[in-house]
């Protein structure tokens, strides 16, 4: 199909583009396959403004035609003459920006109006626009991702000798949504472990994501297992998991639903580790919200940050009714009880919910960033995010389809890749020294995953990236951030590494609502951009002379 | 011990109950952990002392901050004393023996509520020691001189000596400015007509657009009374500003307020009476809605994130923020934008009135954003035109309606404002938080009394210090390190947005050192931190250079510069108990306090008076100074660092505290 037929008209002279930031702009809008291309005709030098269709959440229109046919006046009047009939059309993007178009003549403003809605909710993964991106500074040779579950057990030599790393899952039949290879207990062989997928929903059997040196304790997580409504039982999948708590007496389970929704998932063929059959494990009830009680929670939360009223007591309850923070609150909190579990009681623990693919990976990569300093660095931060949400199958595609804005009736949306970065820039927030990252990257992997010239946040898992050759046909994102130059601007200049585990505060003070990202279109949010240079400057102004003098020194 | 000997000096006991011993210290927090110690009464502290002789740490509470004990009733483990202090900590006590509880409550309680003003701690301290350096410290402002810098006098404006020997209006300080035209039986005139006698005079004059904010108190125009003279003032103020034809009366109050005092023979300005005036009500709510929002607020105590954002709500805390600094920009907006002049008032003139000219002042000039521009501003809006002090912060135990937290909310605007503009402030949150905590302390005779008049009556001068150079002379910890004085925030008037979103509830102040929560943690604390030790690794480079093989001691490694601030922002240590998030119905979680809120500065903990000007905070800890072995680093975080322990430990020994 081409893209042309949805165009039918590309270009539109003497549009006013309105966004933030900037006093409304004259110039000439120009409709292609992926983009949106504002240029300010004669004006200064600046480039084009860019705009991804796929950013585009939500388009409204609206027309004015006060004289009838107004073609006649407007083509021979010139500029100067104002059009009168015309059109605005409003965009709400997925990055949360909202963007105005006044356009000369209702009928282009119609026609672009169209253009934008058919391109911008193209669903077929081949044509999106990571497929046409081709940066000069970066080749499709180049290594797709930053590191294989091989390579990743290849640096932790302390657990060669109790865990092995399984290929059962190579032509992803055992489990679609799980990447090819897997970390599981040695003693476990392929054949175990393909029964005891069976008895996991979407095949996903508990896997290693986390070994805590300290304590030799690991992180687990899988999906739920399917006893059903006749508590069936599945020898292999205890086997398995009585091989995680090898020698000691006791392990925990996490189930991110509560108690009540694990018993009634039973009926629905789901269920949960019955503590007669999984001898030695513990399991623990936190209610995680995911699917569409998150993704209205955002849509509250975005609408609430967008009221212009001087109500403070609107506001408030308009927050709280979001419950977007009570979220943030009950995910780092399961996150610190995990953590809590490996770190003090010493402790292995499965962490899951039904799928698998959301809350668990929520609550298990926030572990590791409380207990593991290397997954605070930079490069680190984004290996955490490939092994736990790229490779372990969080559906992005799905899930990110559409944001705050869309009047789209919701399928699987849901933000729980933006309440994660949420509940990590509120670690980064209560302990400025320990992230290697900065805000920015955070705001930068907020904007990516909605729409992006990257393919890493593109289908729904391993398999799907795979047949539809995103691998080779698409540029990684996370080796483009960790390219000399991006790596300075989203690193932590206050960054100090420590080794010991950083336990969030989850009192209601202590966490605050993420102005970088919800209220990031405001003025409010320059002036703290504006902080953060300054740290920079400071930062780099006191090492800079020293460094130097430093290297004298020794030489 | 070095430290008995300081109590033995420093305690003035009551007869009967000085010492007690055994006295658990309860942690607030889930883990109700407890600590045992000695608990020792002086005339000025409440001194809680370790038995651990590993770390004898110590937590000092002054009685004037203290304000409620409270005992629950009687366990088989003893008797409780819960201390709540006016900055918001709290403090828990096991007494063994109930008689000793009874008796500490009642000492306490009689301690804490001071009857005279000499019982006051700058009054009772050895206050004159010296006459010298007391006396320099009262020179170390001069308002004059602000007036002078703002260019006042000039033709204009003129000093006018009315008020001398405080004859006109007793609440007000003797030199007052006022437009040239207002002759002297116009100001007699317009007091007589005024509140209190409250006439209409300069506090701010705005050089580039030659308008001005004017205050005074509500008219007494009843239903129709109205007065030439006063009509005469408001039309000289408005003729000392050339440009504009009217000027604007900002009255503070919710109208229907205003109009409800009409009933009372006072009231506000009659728009048909006065010509070119243009009245505008702003709505800040009265000293009594403040005073219990402000308890809602400090109520608030819950682990659920809908009620702690539902009791926000109604407590309509930061609602009243927000309509303080809405005055504020109103005021600032009309003298900078406008260029039109502005008489505020409420209705006596010194509780709203002083918060809103105040924050426009803040707003329209940057030298009120440094720390001596502040000192000056509270010294100017604040004590010389007479904000009722003693009453407002219950200095003497007096009529409980009379207290409201009225600086509180202006200190919190400011806290607002540095928020959203973090480049803007020469000072920190910290500096805020300790000027507001020496409002309530009385450990300086700065804010005494409640007018200037009775400020000089009590001869204050002469016999107590001022407050000013030793927050001067701490300067260093109050700094914030992003302030420029070239940035484009620092220039010129500040345009706060001021929708609700803006505010939020000021955790350094109400949520303060809640055990389990991280310490504060701002990147401005660890840019100081930044900053010194750069210039502590300079140093060391340059002793180095100059000694050059001297070893290994120094490798260059952060970790083991001594005298980095435990920068670390959470207890990320092992042995301290991480956040209770193993219960889904957690109980209360109590901030804990317990925690001082300065380093120890005295050099020779003998030294009496060092000693005593020197603890200036209300609860203060000198474990790194016991423990240390004479270490003696300042670590203007010290106490939040008992709480990261393990973290600073592998800092090495800079605090003295290691990880267990």
């Amino acid at each position: 199909m081409e893209f042309s037929e949805h165009i039918k008209t590309a270009n539109v002279e003497d549009v006013v583009l309105r966004r933030p930031f900037y006093q409304p702009t004259k110039g000439t809008l120009c409709v292609t396959g992926h983009h949106l291309i504002f240029s300010n005709r004669g004006g200064d030098s600046a480039r084009p403004f860019l705009l991804l269709l796929r950013n585009i959440d939500a388009i409204e229109k609206s027309v004015e035609n006060l004289l009838g046919y107004s073609r006649l006046f407007s083509s021979t009047g010139q500029s100067q003459r104002p059009s009168v009939s015309s059109g605005t059309i409003t965009l709400k993007c997925k990055d949360l920006c909202v963007l105005q178009l006044d356009i000369p003549g209702m009928e282009e403003c119609l026609n672009i109006a169209s253009s934008i809605e058919s391109l911008s909710s193209l669903e077929t993964v081949s044509e999106m626009y990571p497929f046409f991106y081709r940066p000069p500074f970066l080749s499709l040779q180049d290594q797709w991702g930053l590191s294989s579950t091989e390579q990743h057990y290849a640096q932790m030599k302390e657990i060669h000798d109790g865990w092995r790393v399984s290929q059962v899952n190579r032509d992803y039949s055992v489990s679609p949504s799980y990447p090819p290879a897997v970390i599981v207990p040695h003693s476990i062989d392929d054949e175990t472990l393909v029964k005891a997928a069976r008895f996991r929903q979407g095949g996903r059997f508990p896997v290693l994501c986390y070994y805590h040196r300290e304590t030799g304790t690991v992180i687990m997580r899988s999906s739920q297992p399917l006893s059903g409504a006749n508590r069936k039982r599945c020898r292999e999948d205890e086997l398995l998991l009585q091989a995680v708590i090898d020698g000691s007496e006791l392990g925990y389970i996490i189930d991110t639903r509560s108690s009540q929704q694990a018993q009634q998932a039973r009926m629905t063929g789901g269920g949960f580790e019955s503590k007669s059959c999984y001898r030695g494990w513990k399991r623990l009830h936190r209610q995680l919200e995911k699917g569409k009680v998150l993704q209205e929670s955002l849509i509250k939360l975005v609408e609430a940050c967008g009221d212009q009223s001087h109500s403070v007591d609107r506001w408030l309850s308009k927050l709280e009714n979001s419950k977007w923070l009570s979220h943030v609150q009950t995910a780092l909190s399961t996150a610190g009880l995990v953590a809590e579990c490996v770190e003090r009681d010493g402790h292995s623990v499965l962490v899951h919910g039904s799928e698998g693919t959301d809350t668990s990976l929520l609550v298990s990569s926030l572990a590791q960033l409380i207990l593991d300093p290397d997954s605070r660095t930079l490069a680190g931060f984004l290996g955490l995010l490939e092994r736990e949400w790229v490779q372990a199958g969080h559906p992005f595609q799905q899930r990110c389809a559409h944001s705050a804005y869309s009047h789209v009736r919701l399928r699987h949306e849901a933000p729980v890749f933006v309440l994660l970065l949420d509940c990590v820039w509120q670690l980064a927030r209560q302990f400025p020294l320990a992230m290697g990252f900065s805000e920015p990257l955070l705001l930068r992997l907020a904007k990516e995953v909605y729409a992006s010239d990257y393919g890493t946040f593109l289908c729904n898992s391993d398999q799907e990236r795979c047949v539809t050759g995103v691998k080779e046909r698409t540029h990684c994102l996370f080796q483009s951030l960790l390219r000399a130059n991006e790596r300075q601007h989203y690193s932590n200049p206050l960054y100090e590494r420590t080794e010991l585990a950083i336990w969030p505060s989850i009192q209601p003070p202590s966490l605050q609502l993420w102005k970088g990202l919800f209220l990031q279109w405001t003025d409010d949010a320059l002036h703290l951009v504006e902080a953060q240079k300054v740290i920079q400057n400071l930062v780099s102004q006191c090492h800079r002379p020293l460094n130097e003098k430093v290297e004298n020194t020794d030489g | 011990t070095e430290n008995c000997k300081l109590y033995s000096r420093l305690l003035i006991l009551y007869p009967g109950y000085g010492v007690v011993e055994n006295v658990r210290l309860i942690d607030r927090t889930v883990s109700r952990k407890a600590t045992v110690g000695t608990l020792y009464l002086s005339a000025t502290h409440t001194i809680f002392v370790e038995n651990n002789p590993e770390t004898r740490k110590e937590t000092w509470v002054l009685h004037s901050l203290v304000a409620s004990v409270e005992r629950p009733p009687t366990t088989p483990s003893g008797s409780h004393l819960v201390i709540r202090t006016k900055n918001f900590q709290v403090l828990e006590l096991l007494v063994p023996q109930e008689r000793d509880a009874t008796d500490i409550h009642a000492s306490l309680a009689r301690l804490s509520r001071p009857e005279k003003y000499s019982e006051l701690y700058c009054l009772s301290i050895n206050p004159t020691a010296n006459k010298e350096e007391r006396e320099e410290s009262w020179s170390f402002l001069d308002l004059q001189a602000d007036y002078r810098r703002m260019g006042v006098p000039n033709n204009l404006w003129v000093g006018t000596p009315a008020n001398s020997e405080y004859r006109v209006c007793d609440t007000y300080p003797s030199e007052l400015f006022v437009p040239k035209s207002a002759t002297p039986p116009v100001i007699v005139g317009s007091s007589k007509f005024r509140s209190r006698g409250r006439f209409p005079v300069l506090t701010y004059f705005h050089q580039d657009t030659l308008a001005s904010i004017c205050r005074c108190s509500q008219p007494l125009s009843g239903f129709s009374a109205r007065s030439q003279e006063d009509e005469q003032m408001m039309q000289a103020i408005m003729k000392a500003n050339p440009g504009s034809e009217y000027i604007y009366v900002v009255d503070t109050r919710p109208k229907l307020n205003a109009m409800a005092n009409r009933a009372a023979g006072k009231g506000y300005e009659n728009e048909d009476h006065y010509t070119n005036i243009k009245l505008q009500f702003i709505g800040i709510e009265n000293i009594h809605v403040m005073r219990n929002s402000q308890q809602k607020i400090i109520d608030i105590k819950t682990p659920s994130m809908g009620d702690f954002l539902w009791g926000l709500e109604s407590s309509g805390w930061l609602k009243h923020i927000k309509a303080v600094l809405d005055a504020g920009v109103f005021i600032a907006k009309a003298v900078a934008e406008e260029g039109v002049s502005v008489v505020v008032h409420c209705s006596d003139g010194w509780d709203r009135t002083a918060q809103a000219c105040s924050l426009a002042s803040v707003l329209l000039d940057p030298y009120y954003r440094t720390m001596k521009g502040l000192m000056l501003l509270i010294e100017r809006d604040w004590v010389s035109f007479g904000h009722k002090f003693s009453h407002r912060y219950n200095h003497l135990d007096g009529d409980p309606k009379e207290v409201s937290p009225v600086i509180d909310q202006f200190v919190e605007c400011v806290w607002q404002l540095s928020e959203q503009f973090p480049c803007a402030f020469e000072f920190n949150e910290r500096f805020l938080i300790q000027l507001r905590r020496h409002v309530y302390s009385c450990q300086y005779g700065n804010f005494l009394g409640n007018s200037q008049k009775e400020r000089r009556d009590m001869r204050l001068r002469e016999r107590t210090y001022s407050l000013w150079p030793q927050l001067w002379k701490d300067r260093a910890q109050y700094v914030n390190p992003l302030y420029r004085a070239d940035h484009t925030q620092t220039q010129g008037m500040l345009r706060p947005n001021t929708t609700p979103y803006c505010f939020k509830m000021w955790k350094g102040m109400y949520n303060r050192l809640e055990k389990s929560a991280p310490p504060r943690h701002s990147p401005a604390d660890l840019l100081t931190a930044v900053r010194e030790e750069t210039q502590q690794l300079e140093q060391e480079l340059t002793n180095h250079q100059e000694v050059a093989p001297r070893g290994t001691a120094h490798s260059g490694t952060k970790q083991e510069r001594p005298g980095r601030p435990a920068p670390s922002t959470g207890d990320g240590s092992v042995d301290s108990p991480p956040h209770d998030y193993r219960s889904t119905q957690r109980g209360p979680p109590d901030p804990a306090m317990t925690l001082p809120l300065g380093p120890p500065k005295g050099s020779d903990p003998d030294d009496l008076s060092s000693a005593c000007s020197d603890i200036e905070s209300g609860v203060i800890d000198l474990s790194s100074r016991s423990s240390s072995g004479g270490d003696d680093c300042k670590d203007p975080e010290s106490d939040e660092a008992i709480y990261c322990p393990a973290w600073s430990g592998t800092r090495g020994p800079d605090t003295g505290r290691l990880p267990c």
